[in-house]
């Protein structure tokens, strides 16, 4: 593929409000996660929630949209002057030369959840106030982002449960190269909801304690919510040094199991082969793998068999979702994007929470924040129904 | 007519097969004569099949997006003379599977929030992606998109894409089903209704049509049909049909087919 580059990027998770915040959290090894105080939720477990998104006003005219889901897209959208260099791009291009491509599993279900709770109770119709089209659909948060920047161009959510974000680079790829647009906004917006929190539980796959990716004793996953956004563009003749561009994807389905990840995970293998064939690279050229690791004992098994498979046992590895955890929909973004942190400022991000590797998994799995030069790495993003998406970043310089 | 493009850009593909079903529209080779005018449109309501590929399990679990999007797809397919296994697809939905949705939601305003591991993996929007795969044993990229009404024409574009850009055969399932009460009165989409298009790089003995879309911002075709005109507003992937006239009419058309609010999909069908 030709090259895209991230001309600006931004995350707010748990772990932070923007890329400062992101990067000290990395830096610190510090995490997100803390015992769940989330709604009305029952469950004994740790949970990644971002501060100050109740407090999110969004503009009086977009007031339809309004549901956490939209209020932390648009606390994202405000930080690191994204929204400034959104809307230069849109004076640049023409607001329908801009796409949006926004990643997202549950979109603005908390809505309905808790409009659920207001049924009539003669009727059973849902409360007046109830907004289903701005909320409760899927579609919900890239119309809001749309209206927000005023954009004219194609606007679609992908959501393949938690590779979304990570295809909507794939997406938004092929419409630049079909020639339909100059620049796509792309990001991930999960937001926590109950449905995700008792549904992970329903499955046995939540952990009562921060989770522990990669960990011989790992029991399950933490949920977190995230915003997270990149601005695609064609590269300029001279871009910076440490510029971060899009050099490699790969997708592929598992056609095996639901909520199971193949055992081998050859799926997963075929998305990781087809990203560095796409990128015209071979595995001793990745510096640095963002694992999905969300901590499962399957999911980490099988990631941990196929990573193995494709780089062998050399390549520094970590799954940074003891730090942010599982935000789902957004994960693929978040993690887009502390692969362009790794990548400009040479950091390895620890594994967090690991007390003993899993022995029977052979990888370079990063323990302790290594401060070394990191010149291209892979993201992994892998979901229910056996959705795989793998993703390439490199420095400009290193090409 | 000519219709004012917004961009010169035009993506060209050739259609191989077409998947359709939906209220009294059973099938693609019966509901010709029906979108063409030559039958009149007499709605009833969308017949589903338990889906034969799927292995017992599955099959149990599956809700009616599994049954509508395996239908059409494989009807698409198989028109199209092509292995499943080999193809990407798109799948685009202007929700998901609503009456699982209505008792997660239900059960979640309960004193019991237990919701059943099943009732949550079919939340996911691509569980009929998930479904297809593992029932075709397709391994390649699925796309999974929501557009809300604009969803037909979102998938269009993105298996279009996949089509110019990649240079690959891909399968579209634009497909939409019905929210039960409360939620209906909220999205009153009547029935399940389903599109699959096989659309192809380059033309071949198997060409029904060839397709070269571009955005616009022309009105969006109609139907004089009032049944016909009704299906078409009432479910986003049945935005999709003044394509299937065209083809049905056997005429070479400009057609133009809904979108977003300000953009519209200009469609140049010529029959192969």
């Amino acid at each position: 593929m030709n090259p895209l580059h991230l001309s600006h990027f931004t995350a707010t998770s748990s772990i932070g409000r923007g890329l400062d915040q992101t990067l000290d959290a990395l830096r610190q090894r510090r995490s997100g996660l803390a015992p769940c105080a989330f709604e009305t939720v029952d469950l004994a477990t740790f949970i990644g929630e971002v501060a100050g998104v109740d407090a999110v006003q969004l503009p009086a005219h977009l007031a339809e949209f309004d549901c956490r889901n939209n209020r932390l897209a648009l606390l994202g959208l405000l930080q690191d002057g994204f929204a400034e260099a959104v809307r230069a791009a849109s004076a640049k291009y023409g607001a329908q030369r801009v796409g949006v491509f926004i990643g997202t599993s549950t979109s603005g279900i908390l809505q309905t959840e808790l409009a659920y709770r207001r049924r009539d109770p003669v009727t059973g119709a849902l409360p007046a106030d109830f907004i289903y089209r701005t909320t409760h659909n899927t579609f919900s948060v890239a119309d809001f982002t749309r209206h927000y920047f005023g954009l004219g161009g194609p606007a679609v959510v992908v959501s393949s449960a938690c590779s979304s974000s990570a295809k909507v680079f794939s997406s938004a790829r092929r419409m630049m190269a079909a020639g339909l647009i100059d620049a796509a906004l792309v990001g991930g917006v999960d937001s926590l909801c109950l449905t995700t929190l008792y549904g992970f539980n329903s499955l046995g796959l939540v952990a009562e304690q921060a989770c522990r990716p990669f960990d011989a004793q790992r029991n399950g996953i933490s949920i977190g919510e995230a915003a997270a956004f990149a601005l695609l563009e064609r590269p300029a003749q001279h871009l910076d040094a440490d510029a971060v561009l899009l050099l490699g994807i790969g997708e592929s389905s598992d056609a095996y199991h639901m909520s199971s990840p193949h055992p081998d995970g050859l799926g997963a293998r075929m998305a990781m082969q087809d990203a560095l064939q796409m990128a015209g690279l071979q595995p001793a050229e990745i510096d640095y793998i963002n694992l999905h690791g969300t901590a499962t004992p399957n999911n980490d098994a099988a990631e941990g068999k196929a990573v193995h498979h494709v780089f062998g046992a050399g390549t520094p590895c970590s799954s940074t979702k003891g730090a942010t955890g599982h935000t789902l929909g957004a994960a693929g973004g978040v993690e887009a994007v502390i692969c362009a942190l790794a990548l400009q400022h040479g950091l390895l991000p620890a594994g967090l929470n690991i007390r003993q590797f899993d022995p029977t998994l052979n990888l370079n799995y990063v323990l302790e924040n290594r401060d070394q030069p990191v010149a291209r790495a892979l993201s992994n993003s892998f979901g229910f129904g056996g959705t795989n998406c793998s993703l390439i970043f490199g420095r400009a310089d290193k090409l | 007519m000519t219709i004012a493009m917004l961009s010169t850009t035009t993506l060209t593909a050739y259609i191989e097969g077409i998947g359709l079903l939906g209220p009294g529209l059973i099938d693609w080779p019966s509901s010709q004569a029906v979108l063409g005018g030559q039958q009149p449109y007499q709605p009833q309501k969308t017949i589903l099949s338990p889906p034969a590929l799927l292995p017992a399990a599955e099959r149990r679990r599956s809700g009616a997006i599994i049954k509508l999007t395996l239908a059409t797809g494989l009807e698409a397919i198989t028109a199209a003379g092509l292995d499943p296994a080999s193809l990407p697809s798109v799948f685009s939905a202007s929700g998901g599977d609503g009456e699982n949705c209505h008792a997660i939601c239900e059960m979640l305003a309960s004193d019991d929030r237990q919701i059943s591991p099943t009732r949550f993996h079919n939340s996911v929007h691509n569980a009929a992606a998930g479904y297809w795969s593992i029932a075709t044993g397709a391994m390649a990229t699925s796309s999974v998109l929501c557009a809300f009404d604009a969803s037909f024409g979102a998938g269009l574009l993105e298996a279009l894409t996949q089509v110019v850009v990649d240079d690959t055969h891909s399968v579209l399932l634009a497909y939409d089903t019905a929210y039960p009460e409360p939620l209906h009165s909220a999205r009153p989409i009547p029935d399940a209704f389903g599109i699959a298009l096989v659309l192809a790089p380059q033309r071949s003995a198997q060409t029904v049509a060839k397709i070269s879309v571009s955005l616009t911002d022309a009105s969006a075709d109609q139907f004089d049909d009032a049944a016909l005109e009704a299906l078409r507003i009432a479910i986003p992937a049945a935005r999709g049909l003044p394509l299937l006239r065209a083809i049905a009419l056997r005429q070479d058309r400009q057609v133009v087919l809904d979108y977003l609010d300000s953009t519209r999909l200009a469609v140049a069908v010529t029959l192969c």
